[in-house]
């Protein structure tokens, strides 16, 4: 079985973004950017499969600006074989990503993708779901568990009320959750190697998919900042604030 | 404006994540129904008609639907919404899961998340974590959307809408439900809680938890964790607040040994009062708490539990 990896680039999980002065978005210029962390764990769970002897490949593949391959390598290193780049800038809607990422799983004819559950800069978690849909193919969203047996995927969900469990009909679309496991760093000789890895570079015009926005983003602004509070010494003193002054228990 | 809204629920009844819906579609229209799609659903559907100001209940109830599979509900949906301009759903795992599915069958760009509504076609919603709001606005004619329960209030129950049965939904066999591990508790659920105690990494253990859901307990309280105390494993996975967890807005948050990451601060910084309980002062927890508490966790908890019974009203 051959595994496909989507995977973003994103502003670094550790870095506190800035909305820009014109408000047309937040800075992104000279900010450190790295693989989304969702995808790190999406990567890392399709290696374990291949050397599982589940899966034979493990492929990741990036929609995106040509400084995308950056991540590619990153995927590369952590022990993908091969990468693909779909050069877009900037980067498209979900919904135009989840229609690229059809056009190249149906050349590359995987067994199962696996991608993040969610995008921690646009924080839209739908890419997977919509791509399970385009495809037809039976999705395991949110997943903390993942074990393939034959012809089915028995995955454990994580849902408000708790854990869920499914089956799922191979192929099938993955959205891994913080839980399924702990990211491998790439070693040093890794990161050679992954320099020599095959890299093959797409467009949205071969793949024959019309990414064009069908939102405008009118304006990006600062949160509403919270009023500065008063410290407390005491539990007493607490109880009473809360009691008389927000009056809240 | 025709606004359809996914209702979610357990067959039996309401979640209470629909009624936040509801008074977000309220904004946008008056013409609302609602979807219990299910299997021996009546219970959730009689409920769902008692939402104020609704028109009608569509309730499908099909064995292919008992489980709230996304491969064999998005098909219904789909074949749905011709009728409508809208279609909402909670940013609840439930409308995660399912809504995008039915975009990309019908050619929508769905907009996650939304704590707000300017207009028909344009909305609130944030991004980065929460530090930054952006407004945008949508070109397709069909809007599907998810809802941040914690931005509209609930609906009230005093209507009687009428029930109608529709079908439509298909029997992808793409997947089947195997079972769950509910997590089970007599305490308030964490999105609707008016008062939630949160621990965090400073409490070490399950055990130390045990304190925590007994100061819960004599406020009322939920009891809500940091990702690093999920991870740690004090306690299972639905307990995590933040950006990748549950968003809540309760009256009253307490964190506990919660250092204030921005990816925490995402899932609870609506709350109205925010109270830090941290023994480094220069946790950044401390930059949205209304009241904060410099000192050790495990000195703090006993006292706060005598103040509040010396005090019990
Ligand atoms: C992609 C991504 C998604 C994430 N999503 C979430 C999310 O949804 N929710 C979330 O919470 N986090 C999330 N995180 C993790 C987040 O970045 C932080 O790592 C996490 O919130 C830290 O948890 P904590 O505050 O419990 O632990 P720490 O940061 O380790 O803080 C522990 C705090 O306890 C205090 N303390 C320790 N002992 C005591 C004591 N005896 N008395 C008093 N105080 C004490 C310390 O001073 C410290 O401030 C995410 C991270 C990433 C990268
Ligand atoms: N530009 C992209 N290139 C490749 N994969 C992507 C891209 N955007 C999103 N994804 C995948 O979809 C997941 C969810 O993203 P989102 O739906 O944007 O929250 C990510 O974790 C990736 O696995």
């Amino acid at each position: 079985m051959k595994v496909l990896v989507p995977i973003k680039r994103v502003i670094d999980a550790n870095i506190k973004v800035r909305v820009k002065a014109d408000h047309s978005g937040v800075e992104l210029s000279n900010v450190k950017m790295a693989m989304n962390p969702f995808c790190e764990i999406a990567v890392e769970e399709a290696i374990r499969l291949r050397e599982a002897g589940t899966a034979e490949e493990v492929v990741v593949v990036a929609v995106g600006p040509s400084q995308s391959q950056e991540t590619l390598r990153t995927g590369l290193a952590m022990g993908a074989d091969r990468a693909i780049l779909v050069e877009t800038d900037p980067i498209p809607e979900p919904l135009a990503i989840a229609k690229l990422l059809k056009a190249v799983a149906e050349k590359e004819n995987p067994g199962m993708i696996i991608l993040g559950k969610q995008a921690i800069d646009g924080d839209n978690n739908q890419t997977g779901q919509m791509l399970a849909g385009l495809l037809n193919w039976s999705i395991g969203s949110f997943v903390s568990n993942l074990e393939v047996a034959g012809s089915s995927v028995k995955v454990t969900r994580e849902v408000d009320g708790g854990l869920e469990n499914i089956e799922l009909v191979a192929p099938a679309v993955i959205t891994v959750d913080l839980r399924l496991n702990e990211p491998r760093y790439a070693s040093l000789p890794n990161i050679m190697k992954a320099k020599k890895k095959p890299l093959e570079t797409h467009t949205p015009e071969d793949l024959g998919v019309d990414v064009s926005p069908r939102l405008e983003v009118l304006q990006v602004v600062e949160p509403a900042a919270r009023a500065a509070g008063v410290l407390v010494t005491s539990a007493d003193e607490l109880v009473d604030k809360l009691r008389n002054e927000a009056k809240v228990i | 404006m025709s606004i359809l809204v996914i209702g979610e629920h357990d067959n039996s009844s309401l979640r209470p994540s629909t009624l936040n819906v509801v008074s977000a579609a309220k904004e946008l229209g008056d013409s609302i129904d609602v979807l219990v799609a299910g299997s021996d659903c009546q219970g959730a559907a009689q409920e769902a008609a008692t939402i104020t100001g609704i028109a009608r209940v569509l309730a499908a109830d099909e064995l292919a639907l008992a489980d709230g599979l996304a491969e064999n509900l998005a098909p219904l949906i789909q074949s749905l919404a011709e009728n409508y301009t809208h279609v909402l759903a909670p940013a609840t795992t439930y409308g995660k899961n399912l809504l995008p599915r039915a975009a990309a069958l019908l050619d929508v760009q769905q907009i996650s998340d939304i704590s707000g509504i300017e207009s028909p076609d344009t909305f609130v919603r944030p991004i980065y974590a929460g530090n930054a709001m952006a407004t945008v606005r949508s070109g397709d004619a069909l809007k599907l959307i998810t809802v941040r329960t914690t931005s509209f209030e609930a609906a009230e129950q005093t209507g009687s809408a009428p029930v109608e049965p529709v079908s439509g939904s298909v029997d992808a066999q793409l997947s089947t439900f195997a079972g769950e591990e509910l997590t089970r508790s007599e305490r308030p659920e964490l999105t609707t809680a008016d008062i939630i105690v949160s621990g965090g990494r400073g409490m070490q253990s399950s055990e130390n938890f045990a304190m925590l859901e007994a100061l819960a307990d004599k406020l009322g309280a939920a009891v809500g964790a940091s990702r690093a105390a999920v991870d740690a494993g004090y306690v299972p996975n639905d307990y995590q607040v933040g950006q990748t967890g549950k968003v809540v807005a309760p009256s009253l948050y307490i964190a506990v040994g919660i250092s204030g990451a921005i990816q925490h601060l995402a899932g609870m910084k609506d709350s109205k009062i925010i109270v830090a309980i941290n023994k480094d002062e220069e946790a950044p927890i401390f930059q949205v708490a209304d009241y904060g508490w410099v000192v050790d966790l495990f000195e703090a908890i006993p006292q706060l539990d005598a103040a509040l019974e010396a005090t019990a009203r």
